[in-house]
């Protein structure tokens, strides 16, 4: 069966497409078969024009003030739409937090199927083949369905993004109506956590993991865990790393014990927490097994400071692991940033 | 301005997050290798979002929360002698796979005909709560269909947040891009939040409230109906990372030298 393959995007705050949104086109763009593009934004043909020359056969949009902001019912009615006017068959999308929360429910009023987090797409020409992750990061599964239509999240980092052209296009701008229901729900901004420091960025080169043994006894019989937030702190001021922490030094901070004061459940990577993929991973004091350290398994270069050679955060999993205390390396690092 | 909210968690079993987990291959797809075998927990998000039920319960007089859950009935009775000791609820068992394999779709139909079996049910005060994703699937898809079902239309995922205005309103706290929150007000009821871990801790167990839910809890997983739940998709492989990196252990070397190697290559492009 030819497939109607519809990329789904959809515009930022200032009317452009995320790199992540470039990359799910991208993904699109290596499938057989009719591709439309589908765009839900409040101003979207500045956005269809810098993708322009990407083959599309079609260009539709969404477009108005009430698609402006991330919100279930208005992206699910536009989102409904746009599939229904491409006949789209395969619906591929990036895995962003808007469309992650709107096209399951969309799937489900078009009697198809949503796949999440998918991490590869593969197509032979007459079967399409996705892969994803199941229990937190623990098993790849390689899977395809009958079923149509069929929305694909991808998530980022998985591609390369499409570069082209901006070339002009005939975008065709399809009418939603907004009804009181559909605007029940207000979306009044962002806001910053609450925490000093920033939580984890995707777009930093370094994700700085702290584990639990910041807090922990040192070798001289105390706590030094003042000093622990001094060093973490001043490693990402220099380096402009994104900070994660083990579950187990986020939990310390619900329990009432010393810990580092900006840390928050934002920071948390893991079984329970997430999957960062930066390009370099550097790992203190963390300690565990799987399913520990499935918090790092898509990083690409991985190094710890480690007292212990045969941890298992460690062994096997990291390029380097340096046995030495963190404390020490973390303050000469610093040091060594600062210089620079 | 006190609404005596009915606050429907929705929440499935995973295995224990420390057990070795390993994919079997079946006649009916893939599965764990000793599934029933391995001691289960509440879904983690399910956890928090029941946590937080129980939480805005106590606030608002009159609120009553229920636990829907498809899962085998042996497992389910194992969670719950846990579960059921720390916040009071009312258990909708259904029988059902705990699978990860299993199709959300599927879960999301037998959750949605769960809830609308649950007597006076009134959607002027419903608050359908559940984790945004799983710890099997994963797949951040069952809520939404479960909504859909439910003709809710106010859904929020990533949930960190939630409290309730003088007037009724609802605002909350979704996790977004970038470490932040997007912040947004619903005008009242029906509402769906998809959790993420919350701000409460884990209430500690109350035997006193174990009693009282356990009376309930034991006839509602007698009484559970049989859910018919596929593979859905078309499975061609489930494997175990296979990466075992070379790691070169780095002993006995001067604090000095180790912060240089490391401090060439943060900055190295």
């Amino acid at each position: 069966m030819a497939e109607t393959i519809l990329f789904l995007g959809h515009t930022e705050a200032a009317g452009e497409l995320s790199r992540i949104t470039l990359e799910a086109l991208g993904a699109a763009k290596s499938l057989a078969g009719e591709r439309v593009v589908g765009l839900v934004g409040r101003e979207t043909l500045h956005a269809a024009e810098s993708i322009g020359s990407c083959g599309a056969s079609r260009f539709l949009a969404v477009t108005g003030e009430p698609f402006s902001v991330s919100r279930y019912a208005t992206d699910c009615a536009a989102a409904e739409a746009i599939c229904r006017a491409a006949g789209a068959t395969i619906v591929i999308a990036p895995h962003t937090s808007r469309w992650a929360r709107s096209l399951p429910g969309v799937a489900q009023r078009l009697g198809g199927r949503a796949d999440t987090h998918i991490t590869g797409i593969t197509s032979n020409g007459s079967s399409l083949q996705v892969a994803r992750w199941f229990y937190r990061q623990r098993m790849e599964a390689l899977l395809g369905r009958a079923q149509r239509p069929w929305i694909l999240l991808l998530e980022s980092g998985c591609r390369a993004a499409w570069q082209g052209d901006t070339a002009p296009v005939t975008l065709e701008n399809i009418e939603v109506e907004i009804t009181p229901a559909l605007v029940r729900t207000t979306v009044t901004g962002k806001q910053a956590p609450r925490s000093e420091l920033q939580t984890i960025r995707p777009d930093a080169a370094l994700l700085f993991v702290a584990g639990a043994g910041w807090t922990k006894k040192q070798k001289d019989g105390a706590m030094h865990v003042g000093q622990a937030a001094e060093l973490i702190s001043r490693f990402l001021e220099v380096s402009q790393a994104s900070l994660g922490s083990s579950k187990s030094l986020v939990d310390l901070s619900g329990e009432g014990h010393a810990v580092l004061p900006f840390l928050s459940h934002l920071n948390q990577v893991g079984q329970t927490g997430s999957t960062p993929r930066h390009p370099k991973g550097l790992a203190t004091c963390c300690h565990g097994e799987e399913p520990h350290v499935v918090g790092w398994r898509f990083i690409q270069e991985r190094r710890a400071v480690n007292l212990d050679p045969n941890c298992g955060w460690a062994r096997g999993k990291a390029d380097v692991l340096y046995v030495a205390d963190a404390f020490e390396v973390m303050a000469r690092v610093n040091a060594l940033l600062e210089e620079r | 301005m006190n609404i005596p909210y009915q606050i429907v968690v929705c929440g499935g079993v995973v295995p224990d997050p420390l057990q070795t987990l390993e994919p079997i291959a079946t006649a009916n797809g893939p599965a764990l290798k000793n599934e029933l075998l391995l001691p289960h927990v509440l879904d983690p998000w399910s956890a928090h979002a029941l946590y937080e039920a129980a939480h805005l319960a106590r606030r608002s007089a009159g609120s009553k929360v229920w636990l829907v859950s498809v899962a085998p009935k042996t497992k389910l009775q194992q969670v719950m002698m846990t579960i059921g000791q720390r916040v009071p609820l009312e258990l909708v068992a259904i029988e059902g796979p705990a699978s990860g394999f299993t199709d959300a779709a599927d879960v999301a139909a037998a959750l949605a005909a769960g809830i609308e079996g649950i007597a006076g049910l009134d959607q002027s005060r419903l608050l359908l709560f559940g984790g945004w994703e799983s710890a099997s699937r994963a797949a951040g898809a069952t809520m939404q269909m479960v909504g859909e079902r439910l003709g809710i239309i106010d859904q929020f995922q990533g949930v960190d947040e939630l409290s309730v205005a003088d007037d009724g309103a609802l605002r909350i706290l979704e996790r977004i891009e970038g470490g932040q929150h997007q912040v947004s007000v619903c005008s009242g009821p029906p509402v769906l939040l998809g959790w993420a871990t919350g701000n409460l801790p884990e209430p500690p167990n109350h035997p006193q409230i174990g009693m009282q839910n356990m009376r309930a809890i034991m006839p509602a997983l007698q009484k559970a109906r049989t859910a018919q739940i596929s593979g859905g998709a078309r499975f061609e492989s489930v494997t175990l990372p296979k990466q075992q990196r070379a790691t070169r252990i780095v002993k006995d070397k001067p604090v000095e030298e180790i912060a240089r190697e490391i401090v060439t290559w943060v900055t190295a492009e």
